[in-house]
């Protein structure tokens, strides 16, 4: 009976269906930086009539949305955090869509000569030696732990003077950085994006270790019951089709190209 | 035909403030007609007395009480303050509050305070903003206030303080008219001369207590007490 | 200097192109700081009078809760708000959170203490100046109440600009239960926000200025709006 109603409901209110249905998706600061998200978004709407909102937050918030059922999906970029996600349920799988890379940022003039270094270690390891100012993001995000990894592999602890924790977005960090002159790990998206530069320019790229992998995790509606499956798979499908791929490919900024599309067909 | 509220009786009245007794303990009957002046020196109590029997103070001990319900009473009379008390509003609008508050119509309330108005010498100022005018006509804009609702006892604390010689002669002359008119004038003052031409009876307070009183004519010639007698010479009491 | 300069100039170019993504943001700021005043008013000016003029057994506790509240950073409110509003939340089956609505009811927790504290200081001073005559008059509790609230109006002005001047201009909490969603829940603070993260101070710098050139004409607005009135009327 009550099902009939809403049934009859939903089904009287369908022609307004063609307004696009909203879908909320956690992303990340730095892929919010890039700006993909502004090429991308008019296209999902075009295309499969779905009005993505992106809630532009740090990896871990965008985990605790998606926790919480407060987003339908979240794209973001920190394997264990993905994987723990799907372990507790929260996810119902992971998908890989692109990637892009982190770039050592550091003053031009390189008091570090992190420039001449082969491995991303050997970059890490000499800023400390040199104790040459370093920016962190500090705030638990995706690239914070990925810089943190980076220590790690390179045997270092980072403290002392030189070691600046900010606590703050990408942004934020890299005008922390440019105001003091300092070593930062930042996506290249943000980078390139980045309107402050300042006295700053890249000092080190194009390790392998300092790939980024982005992946598109829908929210498990077994957690969250008016989770939007549909919408969430029909954006599946769309982000890992050859449109999304000649989009994503294409995208480019002072004419350097930005994401590598990666998805893997089912 | 209104109930009279009169007469007044305070048996054994006593105020006590911060553990400081300033009035009281005593005895007194307002009734009868015309003009009381309450005299006495400054901090002697007047303006105590006339707030005690108006019921803005509160009473430790002994009883007050009207000739009819303490209720029926509070709307039958009115309090001209020593600061004069203005509502943020015009000249016009102050006097006919009180109307309104009783639940007059605008047209009413507005039309009576306009006559009043005119009566006491306020007719140009009635769009003006109360707290704007002088300090003589803030005094008649609250005795103009005051006698809006017709009261039956009116309590006037100083209502010339401050004055002019002119401006008192105007506020004298309103007092008068109203006396005529029946009402009954209870105000206090330290201004002797003013006392002698206003006064049908007086009393004397001092140090809190009610400590000389009778008819003027009396009153001034032969003064019971020496404090009173002092006082009235002009000398100063300790 | 040079950051300042290329605002301003982005600013101008901005409004007098009356760019649409400018107006979009800049009506969305309005339509959810004056829907929050409105209700923060509705709720403060009657709470402040209660308090200046009503000797009741909480009301100590309640001053006490309403000053804790105004001294509380906006963010944490926020988190509250988001706490509550959450899909996993006590109120989640509405809905709201990430909608204008969320943040209607964040900022309007943030201010209404505010304007309620200053109305009750304003109804308060007034009380202590009028007490003797409103009792004199004999007038009921709601004679008074009327009266006070009417005769500190422009008090009462003043402490619900400050409520929006607050409002307007606050980004922590209206970013958490906004969540700052490009056509849906983007304001000025949260863009400037945005575009400050991305570097780009010119545009965040333009942003501001617009954010206060707007805020300021509000001010002016209800000033004048207030003169006009003391002219015909007093
Ligand atoms: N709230 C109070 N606390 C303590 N003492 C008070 C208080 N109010 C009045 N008094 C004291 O009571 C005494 C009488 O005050 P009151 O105002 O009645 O005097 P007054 O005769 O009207 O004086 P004046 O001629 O100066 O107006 C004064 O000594 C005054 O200091
Ligand atoms: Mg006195």
């Amino acid at each position: 009976m009550i099902k009939k109603a809403v049934l009859a409901a939903v089904l009287t209110c369908a022609p307004l269906a063609s307004i696009a249905e909203d879908f909320k998706m956690a992303v990340t600061t730095s892929f919010a930086n890039s700006g993909l998200a502004e090429v991308l978004l008019p296209e999902i709407q075009a295309d499969i009539d779905l009005n993505v909102q992106l809630l532009i937050v740090g990896t871990g918030q965008a985990i605790k949305l998606g926790e919480q059922g407060d987003v339908d999906a979240i794209l973001v970029h920190s394997r264990p955090a993905e994987d723990k996600f799907i372990d507790q349920g929260f996810g119902t799988h992971r998908r890989e869509i692109m990637y892009n890379d982190f770039i050592i940022i550091g003053p031009s003039v390189d008091p570090a000569q992190a420039k001449s270094s082969a491995l991303t270690v050997e970059a890490f390891d000499k800023i400390a030696q040199s104790k040459a100012d370093f920016v962190s993001r500090g705030d638990d995000s995706g690239t914070h732990k990925v810089e943190l990894n980076l220590w790690k592999k390179s045997h270092i602890t980072p403290e002392g003077d030189w070691y600046k924790s900010v606590g703050q977005g990408m942004g934020a960090a890299l005008n922390t950085a440019a105001g003091m002159n300092a070593y930062i790990l930042a996506d290249r998206a943000s980078w390139l994006n980045f309107g402050n530069k300042q006295d700053l320019a890249i000092v080190f790229e194009g390790d392998p270790l300092l790939f980024n992998q982005y992946a598109y995790i829908p929210v498990n509606p077994e957690k969250h019951a008016h989770m939007n499956v549909a919408a969430a798979k029909r954006l599946e499908a769309w982000l890992v089709s050859p449109r999304a791929k000649a989009l994503i490919e294409g995208y480019q900024i002072d004419g350097k190209k930005l994401f590598v599309f990666n998805a893997q067909p089912k | 035909m209104v109930t009279p509220i009169l007469p007044l009786t305070l048996s054994q009245v006593q105020v006590v403030k911060q553990g400081k007794r300033i009035l009281g303990p005593l005895d007194y009957k307002l009734s009868g007609r015309g003009i009381t002046v309450v005299l006495g020196p400054n901090g002697s109590g007047k303006t105590t007395f006339l707030r005690t029997m108006h019921g803005l103070e509160h009473i430790r001990s002994g009883r007050l009480y009207w000739a009819c319900t303490t209720l029926a009473a509070r709307k039958s009379q009115a309090f001209v303050f020593q600061t004069p008390i203005l509502l943020r509003r015009t000249v016009l609008d102050n006097i006919a509050y009180p109307l309104l508050v009783d639940g007059s119509t605008k047209a009413t309330a507005y039309a009576r305070a306009q006559e009043i108005a005119e009566r006491i010498g306020l007719g140009g100022l009635l769009g003006v903003m109360g707290t704007a005018i002088s300090g003589g006509e803030k005094q008649k804009l609250a005795l103009a206030r005051a006698l809006v609702r017709k009261p039956q006892v009116l309590f006037l604390d100083e209502p010339c303080a401050n004055l002019d010689g002119s401006a008192t002669k105007d506020i004298e002359a309103i007092l008068m008219d109203e006396k005529a008119n029946g009402t009954r004038l209870i105000m206090s003052t330290h201004n002797v001369a003013q006392a002698r031409r206003l006064a049908d009876d007086v009393i004397f307070l001092y140090r809190g207590l009610l400590h000389d009183q009778g008819p003027s004519a009396t009153f001034f010639t032969t003064p019971a007490t020496s404090e009173a007698l002092t006082f009235l010479n002009g000398g100063i009491l300790a | 200097m040079n950051d300042i300069w290329a605002g301003l100039t982005q600013a101008g170019r901005l409004i007098i192109s009356l760019d649409p993504t400018l107006i979009e943001i800049t009506a969305r700021s309005f339509k959810v700081t004056l829907t929050a005043t409105l209700l923060s008013v509705a709720i403060g000016l009657p709470l402040g009078a209660w308090l200046a003029i009503s000797r009741f057994r909480f009301r100590r506790l309640v001053i006490a809760v309403m000053n804790a509240l105004m001294g509380l950073p906006p963010v944490v409110i926020g988190l509250m708000v988001y706490v509550i509003l959450s899909r996993s939340g006590p109120l989640g089956v509405l809905g709201l959170l990430f909608t204008t609505s969320a943040m209607v009811i964040a900022q309007t927790i943030i201010i209404s203490p505010i304007i309620a504290s200053v109305a009750h200081q304003v109804v308060r001073d007034l009380w202590a100046e009028y007490h003797d005559l409103l009792i004199s008059i004999n007038t009921s509790r709601w004679q008074r109440t009327r009266t006070l609230i009417w005769d500190s109006k422009r008090g009462l002005m003043t402490a619900s600009l400050t409520g929006f001047g607050r409002a307007i201009g606050e980004v922590g909490a209206i970013m958490i239960v906004g969540g700052n969603i490009e056509h849906a829940t983007r304001v000025l603070t949260t863009a400037i926000s945005l575009e400050t993260g991305r570097g780009n101070f010119a545009m965040a710098l333009a942003l501001g200025f617009v954010l206060i050139a707007s805020a300021l004409l509000v001010n002016l607005v209800m000033h004048h709006i207030s003169r006009t009135e003391r002219g015909s009327r007093w």
